[in-house]
């Protein structure tokens, strides 16, 4: 299991517990956190799970591909720290990870 | 006094009602009835990862059970609504069990087009649309099996990929001289076409299928005769020929409806209160001048999410780029827009690279790209079309602009021509 804390727009903070290689997109919605969408079910195709991660994590994480970055440019309001969370799968090295997520998705 | 929504269908449309009456501060009774006997889940994986054995069961819905019951959505499954009293404003369900409401939500979504020929009732053949249709024949899906895919559209091409991934035995039969003639043009059409020669796929165009036959007498084995003469055997067909919109219900309710249940730009329908969402809604698009029925996630989640804010006083008038996805081997194919009625086509890359897009203009203006593993130009597309951006032939060919700066046109550098069509384009979608 990864630590991942979720940061509601409003200042919310969620702690869950998402089992390793699952994505943090379904780590949200399964737990019904607010603010992500997931409209394709998460095959990078809508850019609807947009979030901004704690710049401490940013290294942390795998590269992004180009269907991620390109997608990004769909969202509302990216900059260094955007990430889509369907592109993030748990893993030990991500325990404790904090993601912000957004009032909503474009 | 609280009010009821009532929302008859359970998939992706009806589902996102639900949600964004929730969201948008409806406080009152939701009851989504679904005539599947399942929660609603996402169609797109039924034909890629879920039949590909990638992807868990529960992954497929669109929300988990509990957060139906966090937000106290209640939903009735595994019942069909047969009629509408709209003037009662009830509903009644198979059971005789009757409903009340005060706004009605029609996402009845379709249902597969079925295949017209003798012998379709064939117990080896099978249509894909819902989950219960892909866990038939699941089990199926073995090394050489052998598999007749009827038709060559979204559906046909997504499982012959997973088909031939798994070791079967697929022959692809295609009614159109290319694959997916409907939606996008013959160059795009020919890519896919030699991706699943390739990829070691039979594939047959041009040919209908005028029969199925019993091989042998037990139902085990079909044989597909089709109209080049070809006598095809199968221990699995699948039928993927198209979707028509579930209407019944809506018309024998004295509800308009042509090629769709009619609605207006807020999803209402001509009936005080009643609404449609979805495959099974046409709706007028304001950015291409005309009425449209949409079968994608795209188009019911941004109808739910529309008729959920008239239902809630927040009119927003539905104006979305389509949108479409499929997934194929190792390539991802991403549409943006409408390409019908185009009369110029610029390809953009190089399509032996299997990366690439093709641009779709109509008088100058781009209508719609099929993106190839290019989804930059799928993005930029989106952006262009949407906003009414006049781009150039030339420029999108140019591979030297980066595809995120395409839109990036100043707005005195066109000329003058191109100049007066946009305001005169503008003027006329104000109008």
């Amino acid at each position: 299991m990864t630590k991942v804390t979720y940061v509601e727009n409003d200042g919310t903070r969620r702690d869950i517990d998402v089992q390793d290689g699952e994505n943090l997109m379904d780590g949200a919605l399964d737990n019904l956190v607010p603010g992500i969408d997931g409209d394709c079910g998460g095959v990078c195709a809508c850019a609807t799970c947009h979030v901004h991660v704690d710049s401490e994590w940013l290294d942390k994480l795998p590269p992004m591909d180009a269907t991620e970055d390109a997608m990004l440019e769909l969202t509302d309001d990216r900059n260094e720290s955007s990430r889509l969370c369907c592109q993030i799968k748990a893993s030990p090295e991500l325990d404790g990870i904090v993601v912000h997520t957004p009032a909503g998705q474009h | 006094m609280t009010e009821t929504v009532v929302i008859v269908g359970g998939g992706q449309a009806g589902a996102q009602v639900a949600v964004s009456l929730r969201q948008g501060g409806f406080d009152g009774r939701i009851v989504l009835l679904g005539d599947e006997p399942v929660l609603p889940y996402q169609r797109p994986p039924l034909s890629k990862t879920y039949l590909a054995g990638e992807l868990a069961r529960e992954r497929l819905f669109v929300k988990p059970a509990a957060f139906y019951e966090k937000v106290n959505i209640e939903h009735q499954l595994g019942e069909a609504v047969c009629a509408i009293n709209a003037s009662e404003q009830v509903v009644c369900l198979d059971s005789g069990q009757t409903l009340h409401y005060d706004h009605l939500v029609l996402a009845t979504g379709g249902r597969v087009r079925p295949l017209p020929c003798s012998g379709a009732d064939h117990p080896q053949v099978n249509y894909l649309r819902t989950l219960a249709d892909v866990e038939a024949m699941q089990d199926k899906f073995t090394e050489g099996t052998r598999l007749v895919v009827i038709g060559g559209g979204y559906i046909g091409l997504e499982t012959a990929a997973v088909a031939v991934k798994h070791g079967l035995k697929v022959t692809l039969l295609v009614a159109r001289p290319t694959p997916l003639g409907r939606v996008t043009s013959p160059e795009v059409g020919k890519f896919f076409e030699a991706v699943h020669r390739e990829a070691g796929v039979t594939l047959r165009c041009d040919t209908e299928v005028v029969a199925i036959e019993d091989d042998g007498g037990d139902g085990q084995v079909a044989a597909v005769v089709t109209s080049c003469g070809y006598r095809v055997l199968a221990d699995l067909v699948v039928v993927g020929i198209g979707l028509l919109p579930n209407v019944e219900l809506a018309q024998s309710a004295g509800i308009a409806c042509d090629d769709g249940i009619t609605v207006d730009e807020y999803g209402r329908t001509n009936i005080d209160n009643i609404y449609a969402a979805g495959d099974c809604a046409n709706h007028p698009n304001p950015i291409y001048q005309r009425r449209l029925r949409l079968e994608s996630v795209q188009n019911a989640v941004d109808q739910g999410k529309t008729v959920a804010a008239t239902i809630c006083g927040k009119d927003k008038p539905y104006a979305q780029v389509p949108w479409f996805w499929s997934d194929q081997y190792d390539l991802k194919l991403q549409t943006a827009g409408i390409n019908a009625g185009y009369d110029q086509t610029v390809i953009r890359g190089d399509v032996d690279s299997r990366s690439f897009a093709v641009f779709y203009l109509r008088e100058g203006r781009l209508l719609a790209v099929d993106a190839i593993n290019r989804p930059a130009e799928f993005v930029v597309a989106r952006n262009i079309i949407g906003k009414n951006i006049v781009v150039s032939a030339e420029r999108l060919q140019d591979e030297s602009i980066p595809a995120k700066a395409l839109a990036d046109v100043p707005v005195n550098s066109g000329s003058t021509e191109d100049t007066t069509k946009d305001d005169a384009h503008n003027q006329e979608r104000v109008a």
